[in-house]
């Protein structure tokens, strides 16, 4: 690799430059910062792919707690639903690792592509939605008392929302689960339209609410990056340092931008990680 | 005290656990960062070391004796490894902390879902180990 032609110094600064991009935007997305993490690190800075992705799983927790620190105390969060999904996203991750070498991950990464491509167009579709408008009665949602309130700094008022077809959110979050462990990557790009489009939560609810259960996959799988050895101290301190520090002032911005903006951008992002994957699937790697 | 106010203890007890991880984590791996450039002057300068200290093979310490061997020795790879487990330990601590949480909210229902949540993160690792 041609581009390592730097000083330790200037890796560590520019690596630290770009996570602390990666996690305020992660921050506001819901998102864990590997789809700006890892194309910088191998593409631009000409990194072995495996320290990379080692930094991206550590980029993913710190968007997490660094966000969701500030997102639960301002009550974004919906803590109950968050951690009601965990189950799937845990049990996901584990039929994952499972799967992982034993099912192609060409078809994988085409399949999923298609899924996010799909999401996004329907985000974009339902751009103009109101927030906490009127939603399907769902049992499961009342028994487990997952309706929540927050407040829109936009809107000045207090928004109380109705959470909907909790099943349909716990089975796609199974598959999102699988998918980051199987692919490792994807973990908030199919958390995020699920809660949006199925559960018919708030988008800012959405992203708050997946930046909180990310944090818990990722875990789930660093301790097998930690006993690889693919955590290099050079590489992710900086990426911890910065995506902790960018997505501290995320959390602080999510608030102030209307809805719809997080959603378009949202799906911008969302069509890049799906045109990605698919660009992956048909290239066969 | 009211459902309420039990809820919004929990908020603030979760979001602050969030917040002593971020910042613990955060101040040691600086400090391991900074270890790290006063052991080798060269970094600041020298254009040799990046591709050395990034080649492929290569390995900062990967087992929890070795973290801690390094720190005796006063190793800044070491101690931002030990800042980067403090970071991936926050989730878990967050998990455990909840399920206590729950039992004080008198909601057994989420006390058995996030004790499951906490197993099944038990099992993931346990697999790592055995995969790793």
């Amino acid at each position: 690799m041609t581009q390592l032609h730097q000083t330790v110094l200037q890796f560590v600064l520019t690596t630290f430059a770009i996570s602390v991009a990666a996690g305020l935007l992660g921050a506001l997305l819901g998102l864990g910062g590997g789809i700006i993490v890892v194309p910088a690190l191998t593409l631009g800075l000409g990194l072995d792919i495996r320290y990379a992705i080692g930094a991206s799983v550590v980029s993913v927790i710190a968007t997490s707690s660094g966000a969701a620190a500030a997102y639960v105390r301002e009550h974004m969060t919906n803590l109950r639903v968050g951690m009601f999904l965990e189950v799937a996203t845990t049990i996901g991750a584990i039929t994952g690792a499972f799967l992982a070498g034993r099912v192609a991950g060409r078809w994988l990464f085409v399949i999923f592509g298609l899924m996010m491509g799909y999401s996004a167009l329907e985000m974009f579709r339902n751009r103009h939605s109101d927030e906490g408008g009127p939603v399907p009665p769902d049992r499961v949602a009342d028994r487990l008392k997952l309706h929540g309130s927050y407040y829109d700094q936009v809107l000045h008022r207090q928004i109380d929302y109705r959470v909907t077809h909790t099943w349909i959110g716990l089975g796609l979050m199974y598959v999102a689960g699988c998918v980051s462990g199987l692919l490792g990557i994807g973990s908030g790009a199919l958390k995020v339209p699920a809660m949006d489009l199925a559960m018919r939560l708030p988008i800012k609810v959405s992203t708050a609410t997946s930046n909180f259960m990310i944090g818990v996959t990722a875990a789930a799988s660093a301790g097998v990056y930690f006993a690889r050895g693919d955590i290099l101290s050079l590489v992710a301190g900086p990426v911890a340092a910065g995506v902790l520090i960018g997505a501290s002032a995320g959390s602080l911005l999510l608030g102030r931008l209307t809805s719809r903006s997080i959603r378009i951008a949202f799906v911008v992002v969302l069509l890049w990680v799906s045109g990605q994957m698919l660009w992956k699937g048909m290239r066969g790697s | 005290m009211n459902d309420t106010d039990r809820t919004r203890k929990v908020e603030i007890l979760i979001s602050m656990i969030l917040r002593i991880g971020v910042l613990t984590s955060l101040a040691v791996v600086m400090a391991g960062l900074v270890i790290s450039f006063i052991h080798h002057p060269d970094y600041l300068r020298s254009r040799q070391d990046l591709p050395q200290v990034t080649a492929p093979g290569r390995t900062s310490p990967h087992d929890l004796h070795d973290v801690v061997e390094g720190i005796r020795q006063g190793r800044g790879e070491a101690v931002t490894m030990l800042g980067l487990l403090l970071l991936i330990a926050t989730p878990v601590v967050r998990v455990a902390v909840s399920i206590f949480a729950f039992v004080y909210e008198r909601d057994p229902l989420f006390v058995v879902i996030t004790t499951f949540v906490l197993a099944m993160l038990v099992v993931s690792f346990f697999l790592g180990s055995v995969e790793g």
